[in-house]
Parts: C-alpha cells; structure tokens; sequence
C-alpha cells in the first residue's frame, strides 16, 4: 500500500515496496538489452569511418550547394513518370481494395472463412515494403514503370483495404436496418444503407495513400522500378553531387504539393 | 368487420436469442385495416424484437404471423423482400442515411419495386418521385428535398422517416419509438401527424410507446407487454392505476395523471 | 391485389401540380461544363499516362516463368541454405529497431515541447518546427543514402536513418498532442509556483504520457518495417540480406525472409496494440 504508518505518521509513496523493485528491475533489464544492441551496432561499424563524418557531411554539402538548375531539363520525364506511378498506382489498388474491405469487414462478409483469407491479404500486402515490393516485380518485369506501378499498387491495396474496412465495421447499423425493412435487396442494402457512411473515409483514406504514395514513388526507382528514383541512383553513383540536390529540392516540392493537395481534398468531403 | 378486413393476424409467437433466452412467450395479436394499435411496457418487454419479428428484421423462432391471410413468417431471399416493401417501418432513431439527400432517403421507400441498376443510377419511375413530392408537401418538408440528412432536425429527420415508411404504399405500419428522441411538443406532433396518415390511408398500425400518455391519446387499443407477456388489452379508457402497475410494476402513478390532463 | 403504386398514397388536399415534378440527384460539381471539363481532363489524363507507360511486353512475357519460380519458392521457404546471414541480418534489424526507437523517442520530447505553440515561441518554434518537416518529407531510404556515404555502409548509418525518422513522425504528433493539452491543469501547477522542469513534469507529462507510449510503440512497428529495406541501400539489417537474396534469384530464401518478416510485423503489432488497449 502506497500508504503506511510509520512512527504513528502516515507516509505517502507513490509505489508499494514490491512495485518499486519491479520497477528498478524493469528498468536495468530495459538497459541491459539497450547496451546489448549498442554493442552490436557498434561490432557492425567501422568506426574509423564515423569519426570521419563530419568532413564528409562538409565535403557533401560544398558539393551540393548550389544545385544544378540546368539538370532539371532532364528530370521532367522521371517527373512525370513518377506521378504516373503514384497515381495509377493509387487507383489500382483502390479498385481492388474496395470489394476486397468489404468481404474483410464482420458486417458484410458473406462468410467466415472469406473475411480470413481477406483479412490474410491484407496483412501480407500490409507488410512487405513498396521498396521489396519493387525489387520483386522488377525481377519479374524487368526494369520500368509498370513495376513500380505494380509495386505500389500491392502495397497499398492492404492499407486502404485495412482502413476501409474497419470504417465499414463502425458504420451505424440503423439505417441499414431501415432499408433492409423497405424490401431492399442486398447490392442495395449496400448501396443505399453502407456506401454513403463509408463514403468519406472511402476518399480520406484513398487521397491520403496518394499522398503517401507520391513519396514512395519517389524511392521505387533506386531497384529500377522507374520515376525519378532512377536518376537519384544514378547521380549518387555517379558522384554528381549538384544533381542530387537537384532532385532533393524537386522532390520536397512535389512532397509538399501533394500533401497540400490531400489536405485540401479530405478537407472537402468531410 | 369482413375477414378481409383483418390486416394482421399473430398467433403463439415466440422469439428466443440463441442461447436460449426466450424474450416473446408466444403472443397473439390481431389488426384491422384502419386500426391505430400502441404497444406499452417497460424496456427489454420485447417491444422492439415483436415488431422486428413481424418484418422479419430478426427471424422469429415459433408460431405464425399472417399478413392479409398470407403467412409471412420463415419467408427468405426475395419472398421475405416483397413481403417487407408492404410493410413500412418507422424507427426510434429515425435511421435516416446521413448522407444522402432527404428525397434519396424518401425514395429509398420504393426500393422494394425498383431493380438495383436503377435505384444506383437514382432513376426510380416518374409516379414514385410525385409521390415521393406530395408526401415530403403533406409531412411539412416541401423545398428540403436536397438537403442532406443529417442538417435537419430531429422533427424534420422523423417527418422524413415516416414519408419514406409511406411511400411504400404500406398495408401495415410497424413503428418503433417514433418519439423516443423528440421533445414533448415535436413528440406530440409526429404522433398527430402519424394518426392522421394512418387514418387517410386506412392504414393498420402498430406503434411502440414509452410515453403513457401519448398511447392514451392516440391510439385505438393498447397492448401491455412485460417481459415477453401481454398483461394487458383494452381500449384507452380502460387502462387504470392497476394496470399500469401490473405492466410496469408498482409505482404511484397520479402525479403522472394530473400531468398528463393539463397536458 | 394489383401492387401498389406510389402515386396512389392519398395525401388529401394536395394540388395536381406536384405529379409533374421531376427529381435529380444534385451532383457534386453543379456547373455541367465544369464537370464535363473534370470528367475529361481526368479522361485525358489516363490516357496519356497510360501511353506513356513504356510497356516492354517481350520482357514482361519473359518474367512469367520466373513469377512461377518466385511463387514455388513461396510455398518451400528455404531457411536454411542462408540461414547465417538471415539471423544476421534479423538480430541486425532487431537492435536498429529497438535502439532507434529509444533514442528517437527521448529526442523527440524535447522537440516536440519546442514545437508546440503553447509552450515555445520565436526562433525556437520555427527551428524546432523546420527539422520536423524536413525529416518527414524525404523517404528514410533517400536519407539513408547520405548517412551511408557519410558513415560507411552498415548499421550505425541505418540507425541514424531510422532515428531521424523516428524524431519527425513524433516529434509532429506528440507537438500536436501538447497543444491540446488542458491548459488548465498546467495553470493550476504553474500557481504552485513551480519552475519549467517541475511545470512539465506535473502538469505536461501525466496529461501526454499514454499518447506518447502508444506513439513509440507504432513508431517501433514502423521502424522495424523500415529496417527490413534501408538494407537496399547500405544501411544493414535484414533488407541487406533480402535484396542479396533476390538479385541472386535465390527466390526460396527471399521467400523464408518475406515470411519472417510478415511474421514478425504482425508479432510486434498484435504485442504493440495490446499493450496500447491496456494503456489507454
């Protein structure tokens, strides 16, 4: 007890005797296990190259200022493709993760077993990375945009599909009691009583995944999978220091842009 | 009255949750075409399950309910569909779709009859969406016809929830605690506006009622239900202290009267 | 009995006038050009984007009977054959994750206090509020590329990588949290006459302490997620393994990775949801 008499006065602690040694106990363990990894971080390093980082960031940067203005007009293409592929990407996956919520979802799945194997896709596209994403595809399809299309699309088929089908789950259950009892069949119970509820997350969650996307996209071409990620790769091997920049300033534009963009979309359907 | 008169016909319904509670110990009802029915009782009496019963919104588990002679009970798929479109439901919360438009909701009445390609593409015939008009002129909603749902009132939100009861064109109405989440006077409105249509339509009703008072002023008969039993049947005048006690359980009832007589 | 019509429920006393009424849905965009305009330009633009893919078919085709290897090795997972370097690479990604995400979270207390409104103002807010954008705008991979060449491959570079990302995603969140702090309880410890550290301590951290728990905790899935491919550019852990694996074709151990991973993100989301639920 927090409480105890002691000297006929009651001393206050804020935790039992026994609380207090599992506390200190937690926390040396917790320590313990932290200079483990530091330890094995550390085992990993060559530390010779560490202590060397500081003229290194100095050296980067000389070289990255000023960027190369006149690079830019070879980064319109991988700009656009880069668009492309957080685009296309995005509406694929919407496609396929709409029908795919709503068999996850326990109010409208039509049976058990098929809210599993949903809910089992869900989690596998959930958890692999666009980025191991792309390398796979791109062993697959070769080089190029469609893998990077592909790449994005599984990834986020999972997260949309994750997100809309909890809403689907919370959506309230009168209204489509009400159209159940007009004789409404099933696609308009759906229809009529689920899709309007779900229809605001439905956009939120899509616009947001594009705006992530657009990020994404941004990387898939360092494994070959298209956009201006190629010519990231391709700069940085190439030591061109000022092209990379470059690219750093465009893709910070095109971040903020598209999640000014999101905002202002979700903003509108709410 | 001719036979035909008899809208609704219930016999030895029963209604046990898995698990084996049983909430309906076998009731028998009977409704007549015009017929203005309140069922009273205390909360969990089974008010909600017997009308959601009737529509099949929750299956039944014994006994009989004939729909103009017609058994409706254990009907699946789109038998159970068409049987329910003669059926209009008015709910306690209203259960509009927030999001669509008050003529959507209105004209979701008619989706019983029309096929899902039209009803998607809102393309429902020429005479529901006149009646869908007249109803939302008789219920006091003319020009709110695009507005969204959810930027009426809790009045309007109901007046729009029976329109699209009505529009069924319905033989029987089923209403759950229409005015469950109304204050007195708008509660008082919805109940008139309720009898009226039912009168105009000669339209067979059955209304679930918390509030003592309003069943004693608007209905043709009452039903006492408690806990899955009726204990009592009569006419209005004839439902005392002692009954209500026997409904309700024992209460001092008379500040409730004089209330409900200045009211 | 013929069925009933609509237009046959009575509503007495009405004029005829209202039967020749027709109903429209209201449409999203009411002006018809502009929406035609919308329609088109989106039109337009799919295809155009889509022409301008650069479909190369033969080579597509060429991936199919390596995609049926891939799914083969998919349902044989081959543990073994690497196994060496996937436990090296698991352990590698596991300490990454774990001391990221300590050290990003205690870095990121002191940030997101300079980043909140009420608490920090001037030059402060607006340096405190730039690193935090800064660090969420670029992909973890793309910043792992400079550590790398700053560091040298391995997993200190991957660690600061996932580190800085960590010192974003919550600094943001957490500075939201203390502006919606209750102002309230803060004030009525400020009238004890209690100093910052003592204000903080008793009046910020009990109102932002569950929210901050829970954050970390998804902030651990996420980083372990990303430990699993800054590996692609350098940066260690079991990504480094992974894209060994698979520029070698070696699909049945690319495979026992996927799968490990896919375990383990579901492992430390169940672990970290439950542990929120008790929390919250």
């Amino acid at each position: 007890m927090p409480v105890r008499e002691e000297n006929a006065t009651k001393v206050w602690q804020r935790r039992t005797p026994r609380g207090r040694l599992a506390l200190w106990a937690g926390w040396a363990l917790a320590l313990a296990v932290l200079v483990a990894c530091a330890r094995q971080i550390s085992e990993g390093t060559l530390w010779v190259f560490v202590a060397d980082a500081h003229r290194q960031a100095a050296d980067l940067l000389a070289r990255m200022v000023p960027p190369d203005p006149g690079y830019m007009g070879v980064l319109w293409r991988p700009l656009w493709d880069t668009v492309n592929i957080a685009t296309l990407g995005t509406l694929l996956a919407v496609a396929a993760a709409v029908p795919l919520a709503f068999l996850a979802a326990k109010n409208t799945t039509p049976h058990p077993a098929v809210r599993q194997t949903a809910l089992l896709m869900i989690v596998s596209s959930r958890s692999i990375n666009t980025l191991i994403w792309a390398i796979l595809f791109v062993i697959l399809f070769g080089p190029g945009v469609v893998a990077g299309i592909a790449a994005i699309t599984l990834r986020s088929i999972g997260f949309i599909a994750k997100l809309l089908y909890e809403a689907v789950e919370e959506i309230a259950v009168d209204p489509v009691e009400a159209i159940r009892a007009t004789g409404g069949s099933p696609g308009q119970v759906l229809t009529y009583g689920i899709f309007p509820q779900v229809f605001p997350s439905f956009v939120g969650v899509s616009v947001f995944r594009w705006d992530i996307n657009i990020r994404e996209s941004t990387i898939v071409g360092l494994v070959g999978a298209g956009g201006i990620g190629l010519q990231l790769d391709a700069s940085v091997n190439a030591l061109r220091w000022s092209q990379v920049s470059t690219i750093l300033v465009i893709v910070f534009l095109m971040v903020v842009f598209s999640e000014w963009i999101s905002a202002r979309v979700r903003k509108a359907v709410l | 009255m001719s036979g035909n008169d008899k809208v609704l016909q219930i016999r030895a319904l029963r209604k046990s949750y898995p698990g084996g509670v049983e909430v309906l110990h076998g009731l028998d009802i009977d409704l007549r075409a015009g017929e203005f029915l309140t069922v009273i009782g205390p909360s969990g009496a089974g008010k909600s399950t017997l009308l959601r019963c009737i529509n099949g919104l929750v299956p039944a588990s014994a006994g009989s309910c004939r729909l103009r002679g017609a058994e409706i009970l254990g009907l699946r798929g789109a038998e159970m569909r068409a049987a329910r479109r003669r059926i209009g439901m008015i709910f306690q919360a209203h259960a509009l779709v927030d999001r669509l438009t008050v003529m959507e909701n209105v004209l979701s009445g008619r989706l019983g009859y029309t096929g899902f390609w039209s009803s998607w593409a809102r393309r429902f015939p020429p005479g529901d969406v006149a009646g869908a008009f007249r109803l939302l002129e008789r219920v006091g909603l003319e020009g709110y016809e695009d507005r969204r749902a959810d930027r009426l009132s809790g009045g309007q939100r109901q007046r729009v929830g029976i329109a699209r009861a009505l529009l069924q064109s319905p033989e029987l109405l089923l209403v759950d605690e229409p005015t469950a989440s109304l204050d007195p006077k708008t509660a008082r409105q919805i109940m008139r506006l309720l009898r009226e249509l039912a009168a105009e339509n000669n339209l067979a009703v059955i209304a679930n009622l918390h509030d003592v008072g309003l069943a004693r002023m608007f209905s043709d008969r009452i039903i006492g239900l408690n806990a899955g039993t009726i204990v009592f049947e009569g006419a209005p005048g004839e439902l005392t202290d002692s009954e209500l006690s026997t409904i309700y359980g024992e209460e001092d009832w008379s500040t409730e009267e004089v209330a409900d007589v200045s009211a | 009995m013929s069925p009933p019509d609509a237009a046959s429920v009575s509503a007495t006393g009405l004029s005829g006038e209202a039967a020749a009424r027709t109903w429209q849905r209201p449409r999203l965009i009411a002006n018809a050009w502009i929406r035609r305009a919308a329609w088109g330009g989106g039109a337009l633009y799919l295809i155009v984007a889509v022409a301008t893919l650069g479909v190369d078919f033969e080579r597509m085709a060429a991936g199919v009977p390596r995609a049926a290897e891939f799914v083969s090795g998919f349902f044989w997972p081959d543990f073994t054959t690497r196994g060496g370097d996937i436990i090296e690479g698991f352990i590698e990604s596991v300490t990454m994750t774990l001391l990221s995400t300590v050290i990003g979270v205690a870095l990121s207390i002191p940030l997101a206090i300079g980043a909140a409104r009420n608490f920090a103002s001037g030059p402060v807010y607006l340096v405190c509020r730039s690193i935090i954008a800064v660090s969420r705008t670029f992909p973890e991979v793309m910043i792992a590329i400079f550590f790398v060449v700053m560091f040298g491959f391995g997993p200190f570079a991957g660690l600061i990588t996932l580190i800085v990302g960590t010192v974003g995603f919550l600094g943001k969140l957490l500075a939201e949290e203390i502006e919606g702090c209750s102002t309230e309880q803060i004030e009525a410890i400020r009238a004890t006459g209690a100093s910052l550290p003592k204000i903080l301590v008793f009046g910020l951290f009990p109102q932002v302490f569950p929210r901050l728990v829970g954050l970390g905790l998804y902030r651990l899935d996420i980083n372990f997620r990303e430990s699993a491919i800054i590996g692609v550019v350098g940066a260690g852990g079991i990504g480094a393994t992974l894209s060994t694996t698979l520029n070698r074709y070696e699909f049945s151990s690319a495979a026992a990775v996927l799968v490990l991973i896919i375990v383990i993100v579901l492992l430390t989301e169940n672990v970290s949801g439950f542990i929120r639920q008790r929390l919250i």
